[in-house]
């Protein structure tokens, strides 16, 4: 009977602790978008941002946002897909390649501000670019090359070893299997992998304050030649994302709405990111069904 | 003869070719140098990027000690945070960083457990159709949102019941843990989902009740998991810094209770590091703090594989 009553207990306690869970995340959500959807419009979505108090729209942090995103997936793709394919592929059983999982281990776990600053040392203090989307695109890149890394490697050893023997048997390469057999098995795995960091990446800002940098300088949308300082798509210009704004907004923004204006960007934020992560489901499961013909 | 010579020749042809064939690479071969060179290539860089990373900021962090002859003992223990006037005591940001990180952890594990639990063993159908994209949702998040919301709930709502200014590490310590609390939880699940099932039904088969094969059971078999998932979940504590930073209240200053504003490594550097100028005290002193959270982040990673490692012996005896 003692027994019982504990377990009664015990359960009941279980259940209040996952509906106060549950209860966080829905009071999160209700919050960002009951307080920050009424000021989202169109105007303030494409408009132009008041550089003194940080004001106005977030047309051009949200255009930073993606532009960062994309050019930092162009550089980490490529990257960790080598990089998966030598870990679940060419890697030797060793001290070698457990040294080689410790460091991916390690650069995964260290703090994204510390990873932040030494983009910051590298390319504003020591090579002079300055704060520009490229160096921020470089220091999210090394943000995010780990969990790429991991999760590639994971799809492509899940990857049966039946189907690489039949490559091999046919007289292809390695390389030639992994590229043309087995990395298109893998492929719903990795892409969801990639669109998921994309949501990380994209609502990233410590590693962003001191490489991207703070101020989103008005560019002129009619001007798509890269060269040019004011083009929206010169890489070497101080470029504020969406989410950097936040933190300024709240930290140091001097605009009266402050409080409506974070809401505002938060709700838009977490849209995006929830748009990631939809899309990374669906897009895999699509993939999936594409690739295995199954149902 | 002259056949003789001419079918000699052919033969020597024949073999050139043959010789070719074997001694020589194949396309195959080709292609698999090329594959192993551009992976090797890819493998590369993530090391060049790791151990560049480890080198700079540890000969940044160290010339505190090295160029302006700091004592280490006096920068550890040291309680006056003013760089400009060359006082660089860091305690109260390893002691800010590490009274949220474990008020964090200490808050988070209960409820951490509890939804794993749920997850696994109460309601595993429920769990994977309903909690685990709410966890997944938590952990999608970006910082600077739960920095906001601290910011424009938590911080008004502590002053409103404690009083103060509502900034401090009581505010900072809810944030981290709704930050927390999805990474311990999946991995929890990870670590119960990983109890062998018969360890659960030969418990059941004894009579003991659920919740007894839960306490007595299951939670013990899976307990280097769940440190391991607790690690990681103080891990991220200890290196977040937007979030903390927006709600900490970011004073210098030792910390004298949970209500006044307080400040942690992360937030004294997102604050400091641009109003310095490379190169002097100030800077570097910060490049030390900076030097610290790496430490401390080889230390956690360090953790995880030891208690990893004693935990496999366990099973394996």
């Amino acid at each position: 009977m003692n027994a019982k009553r504990t377990d009664f207990v015990a359960t009941v306690v279980i259940d209040l602790i996952v509906a106060s869970v549950v209860g966080i995340l829905f009071f999160l959500l209700a919050y960002i978008l009951t307080a920050g959807l009424p000021h989202v419009s169109w105007s303030f979505l494409t408009g132009a941002t008041d550089a003194f108090s940080g004001a106005g729209g977030i047309g051009v942090q949200l255009f930073n946002s993606f532009y960062l995103l994309v050019l930092t997936m162009l550089i980490s793709v490529p990257i960790s897909l080598g990089a998966g394919i030598y870990l679940a592929e060419y890697a030797k059983d060793n001290w070698r390649t457990s040294l080689i999982r410790s460091a991916i281990e390690v650069l995964s776990s260290l703090p994204s501000v510390v990873v932040g600053l030494f983009g910051f040392l590298l390319f504003v203090v020591k090579f002079k670019i300055g704060f520009s989307v490229i160096s921020g695109s470089i220091a999210l890149t090394f943000f995010n090359l780990p969990l790429l890394t991991r999760n590639i490697e994971e799809s492509l050893s899940a990857v049966s070893r039946s189907q690489r023997e039949a490559g091999l048997s046919l007289g292809l390469s390695k390389w030639k299997t992994e590229l043309g057999i087995i990395l298109p098995v893998a492929l719903p795995g990795i892409v969801t992998g990639i669109v998921l960091s994309a949501g990380r990446v994209f609502g990233e800002a410590a590693a962003l304050i001191y490489t991207a940098g703070q101020s989103a300088p008005v560019t002129n949308f009619a001007d798509w030649n890269p060269m040019d300082p004011a083009s929206p798509l010169n890489p070497f210009r101080p470029a504020e994302t969406l989410a950097v704004h936040i933190w300024k907004v709240n930290t140091e923004g001097l605009a009266s709405n402050a409080a409506a204006l974070s809401a505002a960007a938060s709700a838009v934020l977490i849209i995006a990111v929830l748009l990631f992560n939809l899309g990374a489901r669906l897009l895999g499961n699509y993939l999936y069904r594409r690739v295995t013909a199954s149902k | 003869m002259e056949q003789t010579n001419s079918q000699l020749k052919n033969q020597d042809t024949q073999s050139h070719e043959w010789d070719t064939r074997l001694h020589h690479a194949t396309k195959a071969t080709h292609e698999d140098w090329i594959g192993r060179g551009i992976s090797y290539f890819c493998i590369g860089i993530i090391i060049l990027v790791v151990a560049s990373m480890l080198w700079f900021i540890t000969s940044k962090g160290i010339a505190t000690f090295t160029q302006n002859h700091v004592s280490l003992w006096k920068f550890l223990s040291g309680t006056n945070w003013a760089p400009d006037q060359g006082q660089i005591g860091a305690l109260p940001m390893i002691l800010g960083s590490f009274a949220v990180t474990f008020a964090a952890a200490i808050v988070a594990t209960p409820f951490a457990l509890g939804t794993a639990i749920f997850m696994t063993e109460i309601s595993p159908n429920r769990g994977r159709k309903f909690l685990q994209p709410v966890i997944e949702l938590l952990v999608g998040i970006p910082s600077v949102v739960y920095g906001f919301i601290g910011l424009a709930v938590i911080v008004p709502f502590m002053r409103h019941v404690v009083g103060g200014s509502g900034f401090g590490i009581i505010s900072a310590t809810f944030v981290l843990f709704v930050m927390v609390l999805p990474t311990i939880t999946s991995m929890t699940v990870d670590s119960l989902r990983a109890v062998p099932r018969f360890y659960k039904e030969a418990s059941l088969a004894l009579g003991a009740t659920r919740w007894q094969t839960v306490s007595r059971v299951i939670l013990r078999s899976a307990t280097s998991g769940i440190l391991t998932a607790i690690i990681f979940g103080m891990a991220r504590a200890f290196g977040e810094a937007l979030a903390v930073q927006m709600v900490i209240g970011n004073a210098a200053i030792m910390p004298k209770n949970l209500i006044s504003p307080a400040s942690t490594l992360t937030s004294q550097l997102t604050t400091g590091i641009g109003d310095t100028i490379d190169g002097t005290l100030p800077n570097n002193a910060l490049w030390s703090l900076a030097l610290i959270l790496l430490l401390m982040s080889l230390f956690f990673n360090a953790l995880v594989r030891f208690i990893a490692k004693r935990g496999q012996l366990k099973h394996e005896r």
